[in-house]
């Protein structure tokens, strides 16, 4: 297997190296992009970079194995390791075609109203057949907000299949999983985009503290899950003035168990209590649009553009609808215990950042996330001696996210036949990778039946309802239903029957009397549905 | 041998005893006869268990509520549900302890005809609040134990080996296997049956037989072992096609995922193509804000549910004499509401065995009651009664199987007469 001594080798020079210039810089560039060794394993260039595009991308375009082969692999994957370097304006152009992709939330709930908002603005009282058919008239289609999951949807397809930042589109899908939000919960429908804008994006080469403090604070995980609502439950607090009010354990669990330490990572039920207790007031702006932007929601749209008109002067930005906010009297003010560790009384908005401390730098964290990423990227069941070098990288290097791919991406274990091709394709991936391999694009504009083929294998982007995110071992993708809707979806795609997708079936299969026929096999066949 | 070759051996021996019938058939044209022998070996008249996986955390203490404590109204000072009597949106009266939520309308039938039984504080020894954890626990069957390679499900097909069993004798309806159902017996997945195959227009059928070959010959196992469950499986459809099998006894399945899933159920039900563990999951019960009380999303969660029910019970008729449904959830929610007015996870939570000639109207519990002193960790409904006891009265009186060990290894029932359900 490999030659893990050299790698071990080089990633202690890595984070020696890196462990003087963490700190003090911003959150995204925690450190300079170590380079790649790969260990010499025996395999051609062509079949390296064929594993370097599978796993850290979405698999090869047409001719850009060879592409990558000739560039070298370790060049390759320490360009995406700096997305910032790669060019990458062909996909950024077509992304200009989805304008909520770059509005805030207040600005989203102005533009698309929530439609209950619009019915009482405009005196409609009562749901029924009559309601709709009004609510209808007064929001036209363009001012629904079924239009922002659409064009949230269309990004993410554009991305995967054109982004020349391969690595990371990747790790935005892998860490917005790890940090789930559903956009089919209520109000978060308006916030999942910015989520992943503003909480996910900015730091997947950055620290894993500052992910997760970015999406502990982030209106759309406060709603999903309920801790905006959770308050005080003592006397003088919150609940003093507002009957029923009291905690809500469910943001403090899942941070717990599925975003840091894991659910066998030495907490107890009084932890999740003490920690629910240190969240109290971490909460929003209740996410429903400012009362004057509501009326007449037609007549603004044919009006003004989309999105920015009749903001209300004067209000300033943290009492914006949707946005975050600490509120003083709901937060428990006594001293709290977690993981052992004393929160001392009085500490306020703080009490809470203290548990992210505790939490970023907790050894059983280290391991979460360590066999999290392996498991991602090296097979379903990673070997347990590179998860826990990979989670000793992690520690020493406090959570420094490129030092921990770095770790991954030169070690034997993932330059090795055992996992080579071993790990199954989501839908997700089997769509884009099949698309790429076609030389195919997608029209931002009109990716909603590529969508519903997606949520047809299993997979309804940014629906995922469980806090756990989506799984990622072969027995949580493959049914005998879902391989049929594979299997269709390959066949559709081939025969240039999903509309928005152009892809050209002979780019897989030169020469063929039958090139529909050819891609449909290739495309449904087993091998192309492992990575 | 190794595992994975011992699995793979079993799998090629199941697929040679299936495959030397279904060779003949090849796609669309399988014979009168295959289907016959498949339906009188595989059916006649088999027993059939349906399961509901309430994912999520049901409350079962709105579901079926103990409203003659006083407890549970102080509780709940927002979401108890009201005592029978009180009006509009009064819970349903079962025993004058315990009441059943007002959205289970159609359960009351059930109930009143004596084909439906309630298990309350029931679920799991292992205490973790971790939906995952507490799912994974019961789909595995072996709480405690982690590392349990199969599910119960897939256990209890394995317990009883047929060699020549239908494709259908294991589905689940929906996108992808449950973990209770997976393991070395073959099973299926589906979430629609009436989509089910390559859907490419005339070239369909052709490209199924390639696929089939491929599959066939697939490098992954786990790739070739769904593959050819998936081909088997098509094969069978073609011939039986459910779909023709339209609700009957005026039964009418509401349109949420689980009326539809249920109804499907039913069509295989009555293709007879020898269906025998199917499972479902229902979604929706983490009501950790705002969940209503008669009203509201839990309610209408409920509602769905129970509509279901009673459509399925309906439209089977007589025949739900064979078919046991059961349903289980990971965990019950806290006693007291929360600061949400919703609930956070807690401990007990209730059953429902409604058909296969259980002994019904009645709610089977060993009840602690609901003071702090009798709680859980002090706020959770305690467990008195253990999943797997539940499920075991089904497999071993329903489903006729012998060695209940062999399902739930390393479990013994308590032999209480106080959760005897048949």
């Amino acid at each position: 297997m490999g030659t893990p001594l050299a790698s071990r080798v080089f990633v202690s020079a890595a984070f020696l190296a890196l462990a003087g210039c963490s700190g003090s810089k911003p959150a995204g560039t925690a450190s300079a992009v170590p380079a790649i060794a790969l260990p010499a394993n025996g395999w051609s260039e062509e079949k390296q970079a064929r594993h370097a595009l599978d796993r850290l991308g979405y698999g090869p375009r047409p001719g850009e194995s060879s592409d990558v082969a000739r560039l070298g692999v370790g060049a390759w994957i320490r360009r995406q390791m700096d997305p910032l370097r790669v060019e990458d304006t062909a996909a950024e152009a077509r992304l200009r075609s989805l304008p909520t992709l770059g509005m805030s939330v207040p600005e989203l709930l102005r533009a698309f109203p929530r439609p209950q908002d619009v019915a009482k603005a405009n005196g409609i009282e009562k749901d029924g057949p009559d309601a709709r058919e009004k609510l209808k008239e007064l929001i036209p289609a363009g001012r629904r907000p079924a239009v922002i999951e659409q064009e949230l949807a269309a990004a993410k397809l554009v991305r995967a299949v054109e982004s020349r930042r391969q690595l990371q589109e990747v790790l935005v899908d892998f860490w917005f999983n790890h940090f789930n939000v559903a956009a089919d919960k209520g109000e978060d429908r308006w916030m999942v985009g910015a989520y992943e804008r503003d909480a996910i994006r900015p730091f997947v080469f950055g620290r894993f503290h500052d992910l997760l403090r970015a999406t502990a604070s982030h209106p759309a995980m406060l709603f999903y899950l309920d801790n905006w609502t959770s308050s005080w439950e003592g006397p003088g607090g919150a609940a003093g003035k507002r009957r029923r009010a009291g905690i809500n354990e469910n943001y403090a669990r899942e941070l717990l168990e599925l975003h840091t330490l894991g659910v066998d990572g030495g907490y107890t039920q009084a932890d999740v209590r003490e920690v629910a207790r240190c969240f109290t007031g971490w909460s929003i702006v209740p996410p429903r649009a400012a009362r004057a932007a509501e009326k007449g929601a037609g007549a603004m749209a044919s009006g003004g553009g989309m999105g920015l008109g009749a903001k209300k002067a004067g209000t300033p930005p943290a009492s914006e609808p949707g946005t975050f906010v600490f509120r003083p009297r709901a937060h428990d003010p006594g001293e709290k215990t977690v993981l052992g560790v004393v929160i001392p009384a009085g500490g306020g908005r703080r009490d809470a950042e203290l548990v992210l401390d505790l939490l970023a730098r907790h050894p059983s964290t280290a391991r979460f996330v360590a066999a999290k990423l392996c498991r991602r990227f090296v097979a379903d069941d990673p070997p347990p001696a590179l998860v826990s070098r990979v989670a000793e990288v992690f520690t020493h290097t406090d959570g420094d996210l490129r030092a921990v791919y770095a770790a991954i991406f030169s070690a034997g274990e993932f330059w090795s036949d055992a996992a080579f091709h071993v790990k199954t394709k989501t839908p997700l991936e089997l769509a884009a990778s099949s698309i790429r391999a076609l030389g195919g694009r997608v029209d931002a504009a009109a990716a909603a039946p590529l969508v519903r083929q997606i949520a047809l294998m299993g997979q309804p982007l940014y629906k995922c309802q469980p806090p756990t995110g989506w799984g990622d071992t072969a027995e949580s993708w493959v049914g005998a239903g879902t391989l049929m809707n594979r299997l269709t979806f390959g066949a559709a795609l081939a025969g240039g029957k999903i509309p928005g997708v152009a892809a050209d079936p002979s780019r897989m299969a030169k020469d063929a009397s039958d090139p529909v026929r050819v891609a449909t096999l290739l495309l449904g066949g087993p091998d192309f549905q492992k990575k | 041998m190794t595992a994975e070759t011992l699995m793979n051996a079993q799998h090629d021996r199941r697929f040679f005893l299936k495959s030397s019938g279904l060779a003949l058939a090849g796609f669309g044209f399988a014979p009168g006869f295959l289907r016959r022998a498949l339906a009188d070996t595989a059916s006649g008249r088999r027993k059939i268990l349906v399961t509901i996986f309430q994912r999520g955390a049901v409350d079962g203490l709105a579901m079926v509520s103990p409203v003659a404590e006083a407890a549970y109204s102080a509780a709940r000072p927002s979401i108890a549900i009201p005592p029978p009597g009180s009006g509009k949106g009064a819970a349903f009266d079962l025993d004058g302890h315990f009441a059943l939520h007002p959205a289970l309308v159609a359960l009351r039938p059930l109930w009143n005809e004596g084909s439906l039984a309630i298990v309350h504080a029931v679920g799991s020894p292992d205490p973790t609040r971790s939906h995952f954890d507490a799912q994974d626990s019961l789909d595995a069957g072996t709480p405690g134990v982690k590392s349990t390679p199969d599910g119960w499900q897939n256990r209890l097909l394995q317990a009883r080996p047929e060699p020549a069993a239908s494709a259908f004798r294991a589905v689940a309806l929906q996108p992808n296997l449950p973990r209770s159902l997976a393991g070395r017996a073959a099973a299926l997945s589906m979430g629609a049956v009436s989509d089910f195959g390559v859907r490419a227009g005339r070239s369909g059928e052709a490209l199924a037989a390639c696929f089939s070959r491929d599959y066939a010959a697939a490098a992954d196992g786990g790739l070739r072992t769904t593959g050819r469950e998936a081909f088997d499986a098509l094969r069978v459809l073609q011939e039986a096609n459910p779909g023709r099998f339209t609700e009957e006894h005026g039964a009418a399945y509401p349109s949420a995922p689980i009326g539809q899933r249920l109804k499907q159920i039913a069509q295989l039900i009555k293709a007879d193509i020898g269906l025998e563990i199917a499972a479902t999951d229902c979604t929706g019960w983490d009501t950790h804000a705002g969940q209503g009380s008669s009203t509201g999303p839990l309610a209408a969660r409920l509602g769905e549910l129970g509509d279901a029910l009673g459509a399925f019970a309906g439209d089977l008729c007589e025949r739900m004499a064979d078919v046991c449904v059961v349903t289980m959830t990971e965990f019950g929610r806290t006693v007291k509401e929360n600061g949400t007015r919703g609930t956070d996870h807690g401990h007990g939570s209730v059953m429902l065995v409604l058909g296969g000639g259980v002994r019904g109207r009645r709610v089977v519990t060993r009840w602690k009651g609901l003071r702090e002193a009798d709680l859980f960790e002090g706020r959770d409904l305690a467990v008195t009664t253990d999943h797997r006891e539940v499920l075991g009265e089904v497999l071993t009186s329903h489903l006729g199987l012998k060695d209940l060990k062999a399902v739930f290894p390393g479990f013994a029932s308590s032999g209480s007469q106080a959760v005897k359900l048949f």
